[in-house]
């Protein structure tokens, strides 16, 4: 059980981690300066949201770790991050495309979370969901913006869309550890959030004008250590400092 | 009197001066001389600039900082950065010109920032220095600017003031771990102190014989103290800090001078400061490229927000 929750705290602060990293990237990039803002405000958040996690994740763990040790010294297959937010960022309809296929998962989980019979679970999930409450505003206005804006801005998040939702049916799976977890009410049945997620999405996409993407096989794996190419690179950025001098402390 | 001023009306002058005297404030709506605003439209729009253009060269290192705290404090800092140009544009335009109108002028080179911002970051360590020196730098100016004549200028500078000796603390922590840790690390932390010193000494501008603008700006309190005086004082609070890290300030004349009560050192390469100036330091074409490109790739996206906003404009009056 201890190795369950171990690997879900990890699962979330991995995903929370690693969507900060691609939301630091922003920095300097944004449109205008109030969105650059903006976004590095979002990935403020998740940089929290992966602290809690971790944190109690090396509360879980048998081993003598921290936080940092779990962001930064850890092997790529050792990260259970999900897909989706290795994904670069491809143009701003990218970035919120991302964010909002995200968001909506998050607050779906976040609300289920708080009613977890792991008071840490609850506790963490309580404190993220506001956050995650204005994420899913933030980015949901860009959806429909963007989607009933102008033809070029209808036509990359169309894009931005259909190809992300590739990556969305890995939100889903249930591996055998987090099955265990689901039995104890320690966290909802992924799978029985997908109809929910589907629900708000298309909602959104009503008002924004976008279409459902028609194709159904989607990528997963990520529980396992599955990466895309993207992560690599994006540890060895991340990593670089603490790998290359080991005994320093920062 | 000075040929800015001929088009003046002698007593609205008269009364502007006596204004300042008196300590009071300008507002957007008072009347100013048309030298007074041109002044503050160039100044505070390259302030505005400068913080913004700063957000590069700490962006730099962002996605390399070496732990979660320093990955937080650092986002939040040039998040800061970002929030300060903010202010900044928003009292620039309350002089009459739009902040589109003012990232024209940077585009096409017409507005200037910080100089400062166009050396290169190039260990960790220097994060710690632009923190430390520059924002050590940018303070001694700022703290002086609070008291400018200029209403929305100096309540701005207000505001920025307390979030600035903020970014100048975490700096600091960053080279006192610098300083205090590994052989390698203490290594970069003297090789990023000898690389931003002298430029921030230049933050402060020319020698006050050779700054043209500066007579008119003193006399109507939008400068408080001259580029020297400021300049010293920040040699002053900053090499006791260097000694205490343990580093040294890349200036052998670097010495306390007990009949003067001041730091003497070596002055400034001008030649260095008047190229980095003119645009041949070593990033000024990256940093406006950087920008340019950012703010061109970002138009069909404040232009969907437009378009948006008056498509539900429309079926609201409707």
């Amino acid at each position: 059980m201890k190795k369950d929750l171990y690997n879900f705290a990890i699962r979330m602060g991995d995903t929370s981690w690693i969507l900060s990293h691609r939301l630091c990237e922003l920095c300097s990039f944004g449109p205008f300066l109030e969105e650059d803002l903006a976004m590095t405000n979002v990935g403020l958040d998740h940089i929290g949201q992966a602290e809690e996690w971790l944190n109690y994740a090396c509360e879980l763990s048998d081993e003598d770790v921290d936080a940092d040790f779990l962001a930064y010294r850890r092997k790529e297959k050792e990260y259970r991050n999900v897909q989706l937010v290795e994904y670069p960022n491809d143009d701003f309809a990218y970035v919120i495309t991302r964010q909002f296929y995200l968001d909506v998962y998050n607050y779906l989980l976040y609300t289920k979370l708080t009613q977890s019979k792991d008071a840490t679970f609850a506790a963490i999930a309580q404190k993220s969901l506001k956050e995650v409450k204005y994420h899913l505003r933030h980015s949901s206005n860009w959806m429909v913006r963007l989607g009933d804006g102008t033809e070029e801005s209808h036509e990359r998040v169309q894009n931005a869309v259909d190809d992300l939702w590739f990556y969305t049916g890995d939100l889903f799976v249930m591996p055998e550890s987090e099955q265990n977890l689901a039995k104890e009410g320690i966290i909802p049945n992924l799978a029985d959030l997908e109809a929910d997620w589907e629900k708000m999405v298309l909602e959104v996409f009503e008002k924004a004008g976008i279409n459902k993407p028609s194709y159904e096989v989607l990528a997963s794996g990520s529980f396992d250590g599955q990466h895309t190419e993207y992560l690599g690179f994006m540890l060895c950025e991340m990593q670089y400092l603490p790998n290359k001098y080991q005994d320093a402390k920062w | 009197m000075d040929d800015k001023l001929k088009n003046e009306d002698p007593e609205l002058l008269k009364e502007f001066q006596a204004k300042i005297d008196a300590e009071m404030k300008i507002e957007p709506k008072d009347y100013m001389p048309e030298a007074y605003r041109q002044h503050l439209i160039r100044q505070i729009s390259q302030h505005a600039h400068s913080e913004v253009i700063g957000m590069q060269p700490e962006g730099n290192w962002i996605t390399r900082c070496p732990s979660i705290r320093a990955k937080k404090i650092l986002m939040a800092k040039i998040q800061d950065e970002g929030g300060h140009g903010l202010y900044l544009y928003s009292a620039a335009e309350t002089l009459g010109v739009s902040r589109d109108q003012y990232l024209r002028w940077l585009h096409e080179g017409k507005a200037k920032y910080a100089s400062v911002f166009n050396y290169s970051a190039l260990n960790w360590a220097d994060i710690g220095a632009i923190g430390w020196l520059v924002d050590g730098a940018a303070i001694v100016n700022q703290v002086s600017l609070q008291r400018t004549s200029y209403g929305p200028y100096s309540r701005a500078m207000v505001k920025i003031c307390k979030e600035e000796s903020f970014h100048q603390r975490q700096g600091y922590e960053i080279m006192v771990s610098m300083a205090q840790g590994t052989a390698e690390q203490k290594e970069m932390a003297q090789d990023a102190l000898n690389r931003w010193w002298y430029p921030s000494l230049m933050m402060f501008g020319p020698h006050d014989g050779d700054s043209p603008r500066s007579s008119l700006a003193m006399q109507w309190k939008i400068k408080r103290e001259t580029n020297d005086e400021l300049r010293q004082k920040f040699i002053d609070k900053t090499v006791p800090q260097a000694e205490f890290l343990g580093l040294t300030v890349p200036d052998e004349n670097c010495k306390f001078n007990e009949a003067t009560g001041h730091y003497d050192w070596t002055d400034i390469d001008w030649d260095e400061f008047w190229a980095t100036i003119k645009g041949f330091g070593p990033n000024n074409k990256r940093r406006l490229k950087h920008h340019q490109q950012v703010h061109d790739e970002g138009q069909w996206v404040r232009e969907a927000s437009i378009a948006y906003g008056k498509k539900k404009n429309k079926k609201e009056v409707a």
